[in-house]
């Protein structure tokens, strides 16, 4: 079973749309007693960062979320600004994330995106490239991986942590990963066939550590 | 690099899928659901829906309908019609939509773009720029679905929606529309030139050529109707949309 966050702060409908497809079962988490059974959590964020720090903080789930990624190291998957909140803070706003993965979150270099006439939000598909060794960008069969972005900040941490970097205006890490703990700016749940091999990774990597 | 999208658009009404011509004119083409399933299979880049009854008529949006679509869309979904709250736009997105058009709403209900961006953040909110030129070719832009003109300029409304905290911009040229001969370049040049947002080139497509033609006139992204449903002279409904490779050798140009 997967849990899918839901604090009224994100897409989990979309979540949930491409697990079944997959042919896994989801379950939303809007309680902590929701967190029984997964094997997986998933916390899907969209908008603006304070928001969603807010509506995550404020949900009553935060105590048992971190006991399962940090000391059962259950499998974990924070998307957009649920990757966001895997940092310690953001420029986009005054709250603190979980700071689970060292690191901050910063905004598009202004004067270098004007420069290069790029507009922010960074908005559409771009190409990811993988780095270092990691579990859920690992696709042997597509020679280029495409995703969806949507998003005017981005993650600034140390390159151990980074899985996956793209490149709009400068490179910037686009992927992350601590141990059980990943990350993605882009929206695997919206990428089609690239974001179906994503999760299936995931959850393959969740089955094997349990 | 960011690739540039290309954006199928499907007009809602009464359930089904339309086409029309100049905002009139709408004919049955199909189902949307299995439009979104085959538009999947082509992995298109993102797909919007517009209900073109819900706005004139005063409606709301077709929750369940749309909650079934985007069950089947793993790409990017927008959705337009009949949007007039903050409460609408949270339930789309709960429903999976990612994006939220507005139109007759962001003119009339002054507060509502900042109230939704704040929410939801500026990316997810679009709002659609309908412009018609009159008998003595003077410009102007439209809301309920191009059935209502306005006072400001579509340039001015451009710069407005952005100040208000809009993430993208939908330049319809309505006499366009169904026309196949391509869209206002000049109205998406003096558009983008004043905006820093996104601005999605719509209504006109009638081959591959104009795509590139609106990118170069400032769009960073093209909308389409017609091209991507009828096929042949006869506008026989055919669902169709490049491949991946075609698209990227389109727009090296």
């Amino acid at each position: 079973m997967i849990g899918v966050i839901d604090c009224g702060c994100g897409n989990p409908g979309s979540i949930q749309n491409m697990l079944r497809k997959l042919g896994h079962r989801s379950v939303l988490v809007k309680s902590e007693s929701d967190f029984d059974g997964c094997s997986a959590i998933v916390l899907p964020g969209v908008g603006a960062y304070d928001n969603v720090c807010q509506k995550v903080q404020s949900s009553g789930l935060v105590n048992r979320l971190e006991h399962l990624v940090l000391e059962e190291k259950i499998p974990f998957l924070g998307i957009c600004v649920g990757m966001q909140m895997l940092f310690n803070e953001s420029e986009e706003g005054t709250l603190s994330g979980f700071g689970w993965i060292p690191g901050r979150v910063k905004r598009f270099e202004h004067a270098l995106m004007k420069e290069q006439n790029l507009k922010v939000p960074h908005m559409g598909w771009n190409i990811v490239t993988p780095k270092n060794a990691n579990v859920i960008l690992n696709f042997n069969e597509y020679e280029e991986l495409r995703f969806y972005f949507v998003h005017s900040y981005h993650a600034d941490c140390p390159d151990e942590y980074v899985i996956g970097e793209c490149l709009y205006g400068y490179k910037f890490p686009c992927a992350v990963q601590k141990e059980n703990i990943f990350g993605a700016q882009f929206h695997p749940e919206k990428s089609h066939k690239f974001g179906m091999m994503l999760f299936k990774n995931f959850l393959e990597y969740a089955n094997a550590s349990n | 690099m960011l690739q540039t999208r290309v954006i199928p658009i499907l007009l809602l009404k009464d359930g089904g899928l339309y086409k029309g011509e100049q905002f009139k004119k709408h004919k049955y083409v199909g189902d949307p659901i299995n439009a979104v399933k085959i538009f999947n299979d082509k992995e298109v880049d993102e797909i919007c829906i517009l209900d073109i009854d819900a706005s004139r008529s005063g409606t709301s949006p077709d929750f369940a309908l749309i909650e079934n679509i985007a069950s089947q869309a793993f790409m990017p979904l927008g959705y337009g019609g009949g949007v007039k709250s903050v409460d609408d736009i949270e339930r789309l997105f709960r429903i999976g939509i990612e994006k939220v058009v507005l139109n007759t709403a962001a003119y009339e209900n002054q507060g509502l773009i900042k109230a939704a961006s704040d929410l939801v953040g500026s990316q997810s909110i679009v709002c659609s720029i309908d412009v018609k030129k009159g008998l003595f070719g003077k410009e102007k832009a439209y809301i309920k679905s191009g059935t209502k003109s306005i006072k400001m300029s579509p340039v001015d409304l451009a710069k407005h929606y952005e100040q208000q905290g809009a993430g993208e911009l939908i330049v319809n040229s309505i006499e366009r529309d169904g026309k196949a001969t391509g869209y206002d370049l000049d109205l998406i040049q003096r558009i983008s030139k004043v905006v820093d947002i996104p601005i999605v080139a719509a209504c006109g497509a009638g081959k591959n050529q104009h795509f590139v033609e609106a990118v170069k006139a400032g769009a960073s992204a093209v909308a389409a109707g017609d091209i991507f449903t009828f096929q042949g002279k006869r506008k026989a409904v055919l669902i169709t949309y490049p491949q991946y490779d075609k698209l990227q050798d389109l727009f090296k140009e």
